[in-house]
């Protein structure tokens, strides 16, 4: 039922500094994400994006030295297809993702906490239909806890590589982008 | 230089670097990935169990190796709602408010509709996360970083849907016609 004292005091540890990071990023904040899905704003995107480059590097250089394992989730085709649209759909009503969400209600924001009341109704459909659920998931083929690396056969390293490059030439664009637009303004 | 724990926003770069730091110390630390949506898939199945647990024998029997429990991450959904109101706190930056801004200029100042919304929209995202195994913390930041299929997929497929409906909703100009 519980996990040990030190595990449940180590993740809420861990939750103080994610739900910091969150609001001083401003994606507590209904106008960022939806200005990001109107592509107006692009916190969210150099949030999730620097996250992603920054934590692959650690990450997998950790696990090349040993000290970490890999925590891939199955590629499960019918699951991401159905639950990526179905969670698009929600993410444009709602103005935050569910970690946002919690974070917007620490924030204080009513809203954000009737979305947590949704968001545990959501949990309960998905645990009393949980066969049928299922069905959809797998619907199109399970291809296992596939990586990029693995499935076309390129290091790791090159494809964070590529993946940092990629991000930075964005970043460059953006800001001279915003920077222009700011001027015009 | 200012205080950075009383400023109302540090730049998206500082927070980005920061989840990706935070996660080489959770994979180390923890032994596991940031993740939201399986504690409160936890939290609904605890609860269902207490009231109706002969009605969620499908659940219970497939997870059967992985009962649901409060753990790691539950307390970390926790402490995220405590860290983002310690932040707020700190820099003065709290919005006890019941509709956001641009909604308001949208849609209007009723309450109870953008509750209603609110409540619809966050049980269609836990059933979307939970149907393809997380959600933007789990699937698009912790399955990108670790350069998952799953999670690459996951963050093609919502995002462009995410704007697409956005779009729809609040149209090319967004708010701006109506100010």
């Amino acid at each position: 039922m519980f996990d040990s004292v030190d595990r449940l005091l180590l993740g809420l540890a861990t939750g103080v500094a994610l739900g910091f990071l969150f609001q001083k990023g401003r994606v507590t904040k209904h106008e960022v994400i939806v200005g990001q899905l109107l592509l107006r704003d692009w916190t969210v995107a150099k949030i999730m994006l620097t996250a992603i480059v920054v934590g692959a590097i650690g990450v997998y250089a950790m696990f090349g030295a040993g000290w970490v394992g890999l925590h891939i989730k199955p590629a499960v085709i019918g699951g991401i297809l159905a639950g990526g649209a179905i969670f698009g759909v929600g993410m444009a009503l709602m103005g935050y993702c569910p970690g946002t969400c919690v974070a917007a209600a620490g924030e204080g924001r009513r809203d954000a906490m009737v979305g947590i009341a949704g968001l545990l109704f959501g949990a309960l459909l998905y645990v009393a239909f949980y066969p049928a659920w299922q069905t959809v998931r797998n619907a199109l083929g399970d291809w296992g806890k596939l990586t990029l690396p693995e499935w076309t056969g390129v290091s790791a390293w090159v494809w964070i590589a590529a993946l940092a490059a990629g991000a930075i030439a964005a970043f460059v664009a953006l800001e001279r982008y915003e920077a222009k637009r700011r001027q015009t303004a | 230089m200012s205080n950075p724990l009383t400023a109302k926003s540090w730049s998206p770069y500082v927070v980005g670097a920061g989840i990706g730091i935070l996660s080489w110390v959770v994979f180390y630390t923890a032994n596991t990935a940031l993740g939201i949506t399986t504690a409160f898939e936890n939290t609904s199945a605890l609860a269902a169990k207490a009231v109706a647990e002969s009605q969620l024998e499908g659940y219970f029997s497939a997870n059967a190796k992985k009962p649901p429990k409060i753990d790691w991450q539950w307390m970390l959904v926790v402490g995220v709602l405590v860290g983002a109101w310690l932040s707020s706190w700190l820099s003065g930056d709290r919005n006890r408010i019941s509709v956001p801004e641009l909604w308001q200029r949208r849609f209007g100042p009723s309450v109870p509709l953008r509750w209603a919304v609110a409540f619809a929209a966050g049980a269609l995202m836990m059933l979307g996360a939970r149907l393809a195994g997380g959600c933007t913390s789990g699937n698009a930041i912790s399955g990108g970083l670790q350069l998952a299929v799953s999670g690459w997929m996951f963050a093609l497929t919502f995002f462009p849907i995410a704007i697409i409906t956005a779009l729809l909703l609040y149209g090319r100009k967004g708010d701006q016609s109506h100010v």
